[in-house]
């Protein structure tokens, strides 16, 4: 079975509070993937642990066709392999300009000396400037990132994810502090990026998890609860009892 | 590509127009090619400026750009001096220990006379012997390129081993300090191999060139040190243009985001802090044949934190900022602390500036900290409008340049 990604029974402890708890579920290779639960279910935590943020106490997060255990990789060379990840806070270097953020995030080498005497193309420019207009930042290129709004900031990231030209997606709460419409195109760019590539996205907004329209995982307590299309696994008695009955 | 990288930043351009209107005006009113109204040591306090002036762009690359609070740059800054005068120094011991034997009936083997040059050096410290870290003493090529092996050879270890394990902060400014301090109490021991606390001295004589006079000898260093301010600034700049800058700046301000992006961070760190450390060997290989002497006292960790209040008051994160911080604060200090400055009679206390200048200083370190972090070269944005952004409230979380509190809210 050629998986993208598979977390192998992984358990994560936390000054003896179980965070993670023998967690085990397979991404494919182009593939999206909607991670729902309830607040301190373990969601951000399973990135953290796929990212390289946080080691796991055991099991195994393998990747690609020849099956590497990303566990012991340190966060760079995982972004390397390609994953990338957008954190639930937006996170973007706020000192540098819209485009400098971009450029940084372009899929180009990553060793000192190669970036030292790089100089961007016209290439990576047209590159620049097409995922600009895709995330709405066009006329703000030259802004200073810290002066964007906070969906603007959401969407940058976005943008910066995508630059990297990862195989893999990780998307902590994208939605968070958008308007309707930007919500809804949101959406759009996350299942454009999903034919070409895996993306799993967190989300508490349900309204966004079904236009998302994909294969749902729940997570509870560190471990799945339920899987499956959104209808399946919000007619489940645990998750309406663990999660949406609140 | 080189013209379109001067063109893209002007503040380069000004800044080399101004360095090099000084250095001519300086030599016009030399008293070797000129007028006569500077004076041979002022020439040499300028000289000694410029070095200081270039050790604080590498301050800035480390701390202004990638974050790194490093006090241990004037340890590479004083380890470039040992370098330089370790050549300077037997060199000219030599002449002086030839000399003396040729009077001798019996011509000196060379065994003799380097004998009796480690007699001369090492008499001070009760020793004869030369250790073997001055085994390249003879030869200038050799120690020129010490100047920048052995600070970059220490920072590399050094940095290699504190990257690795992620120390940052506070933690890694005291380790550095740490470093430094050991390296100065090594080197005042009379067995390191560097005369103890003696130093080396005469370093202001160029072997071979007796006959020429310390007006143009100052002169010489003092073209040298503007030369190498302006390569080295141009060699700064460049680096921080491009998107190794970008990265530099993103560690400095989220080093966890930038590892996301899959940069290794401590590769950054590693390669900027050893370079730097080759940049401020430069500087001090150029400042102490100006000095005359260099002693371990030079190395001391209180220099390494000048050096940062020099950078923080000239404004950090701009080249042009740790070059006038340095410059200025320097003169001044030279101003008051040698005697210069008028003592101020209050009638019941006198105010003697060479003691109470290191208060005024910490004063208006403290003052620019917090009420202008941007440091003097701030006010260059008042005339160009660079903005900084617009934050409202309070940071949210401990991920620092993320989102703040009322951001969110709106
Ligand atoms: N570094 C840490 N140290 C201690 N506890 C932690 C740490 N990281 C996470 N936790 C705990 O682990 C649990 C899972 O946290 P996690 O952030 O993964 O939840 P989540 O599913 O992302 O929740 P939310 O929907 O609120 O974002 C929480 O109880 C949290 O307090
Ligand atoms: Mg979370």
């Amino acid at each position: 079975m050629s998986q993208l990604l598979e977390v192998n029974g992984i358990s994560v402890t936390f000054d003896g509070f179980r965070a993670i708890n023998n967690l085990s579920f397979n991404i494919g290779p182009a593939e999206l993937r909607a991670i729902i639960g309830p607040n301190g279910a373990g969601k951000t935590t399973f990135m953290d642990i796929v990212t390289g943020k946080t080691k796991p106490d055991e099991g195994k997060v393998l990747w690609g066709d020849m099956s590497r255990n990303l566990v012991g990789m340190n966060e760079a060379r995982i972004a390397q392999e390609g994953i990338g990840r957008k954190f639930q806070k937006p996170t973007v270097f706020e000192d540098q300009s819209v485009e400098e953020n971009l450029l940084m995030a372009l899929r180009n080498a990553r060793g000192a000396f190669s970036v030292l005497f790089w100089r961007p193309t016209d290439a990576d420019m047209t590159r620049v400037r097409e995922l600009a207009a895709e995330i709405g930042l066009a006329n703000e290129l030259s802004r200073k990132s810290g002066e964007l709004s906070h969906g603007q900031k959401q969407w940058l990231e976005i943008g910066m994810l995508l630059a990297q030209e990862p195989k893999l997606l990780l998307v902590d709460e994208p939605a968070a502090g958008m308007t309707p419409e930007e919500r809804e195109h949101t959406t759009d760019i996350l299942v454009e990026a999903a034919k070409t590539r895996a993306v799993v996205v967190v989300e508490h907004d349900m309204e966004f998890v079904r236009r998302l329209n994909c294969k749902v995982t729940v997570l509870h307590e560190g471990s799945v609860l339920a899987e499956g299309s959104l209808d399946h696994v919000t007619a489940n008695q645990q998750v309406i009892d663990v999660y949406l009955g609140r | 590509m080189q013209r379109s990288f001067l063109m893209k930043n002007p503040s380069i351009m000004v800044f080399l127009a101004v360095l090099a209107l000084f250095t001519i005006v300086v030599t016009i009113g030399s008293e070797a090619f000129g007028a006569g109204f500077v004076s041979t040591s002022f020439v040499k306090t300028l000289g000694k400026t410029l070095c200081l002036a270039l050790v604080a762009v590498a301050m800035d690359l480390v701390w202004g750009y990638a974050g790194i609070l490093s006090l241990g740059h004037f340890a590479f800054f004083g380890l470039g001096g040992y370098m330089i005068g370790m050549w300077l120094m037997y060199e000219r011991t030599k002449e002086i220990v030839a000399a003396s034997m040729a009077e001798a009936p019996i011509p000196p083997t060379p065994q003799e006379i380097v004998d009796g040059i480690g007699t001369q050096i090492f008499g001070v410290v009760g020793s004869a012997e030369f250790p073997v870290i001055w085994a390249f003493a003879d030869s200038l090529f050799l120690q020129l390129v010490l100047v920048v092996a052995v600070p970059g050879l220490l920072a590399l270890i050094f940095g290699w081993l504190a990257f690795r394990s992620r120390v940052t902060g506070v933690y890694l400014s005291i380790l550095t300090q740490a470093m430094t301090l050991a390296l100065s109490l090594y080197l005042f021991q009379n067995d390191s191999g560097l005369r103890g606390n003696n130093g080396l001295s005469g370093l202001q004589n160029l072997p071979g060139l007796d006959d020429i006079s310390q007006d143009f000898v100052s002169m010489w260093f003092f073209w040298g040190s503007a030369l190498a301010l302006a390569l080295g600034y141009v060699f700064a700049a460049w680096i921080v243009s491009g998107k190794f800058g970008s990265v530099l700046r993103g560690i400095r301000d989220n080093e966890a985001r930038v590892r996301f992006l899959g940069y290794s961070v401590e590769g950054y760190k590693l390669f900027l802090f050893t370079v730097t450390a080759m940049i401020a060997g430069v500087a001090g290989a150029l400042y102490y044949p100006q000095a005359g002497i260099i002693n371990p006292a030079e190395i001391a960790p209180i220099a390494s934190i000048y050096l940062a209040v020099w950078v923080a008051i000239g404004g950090r994160g701009r080249l042009y900022g740790a070059v006038i911080g340095a410059v200025f604060v320097s003169l001044v200090s030279t101003f008051f602390t040698g005697g210069q400055a008028p003592d101020i009679d209050l009638g019941f206390y006198r105010i003697q500036w060479v003691d109470w200048w290191t208060i005024l200083l910490g004063l208006s370190f403290v003052l620019v900290t917090l009420f202008a972090p941007q440091g003097m070269g701030g006010l260059f944005d008042l005339i160009t409008g660079r903005r900084h952004p617009e934050r409202h409230g309070a940071d949210l979380g401990p991920d620092k340049g993320s989102l703040q509190e009322e951001e969110a809210e709106r």
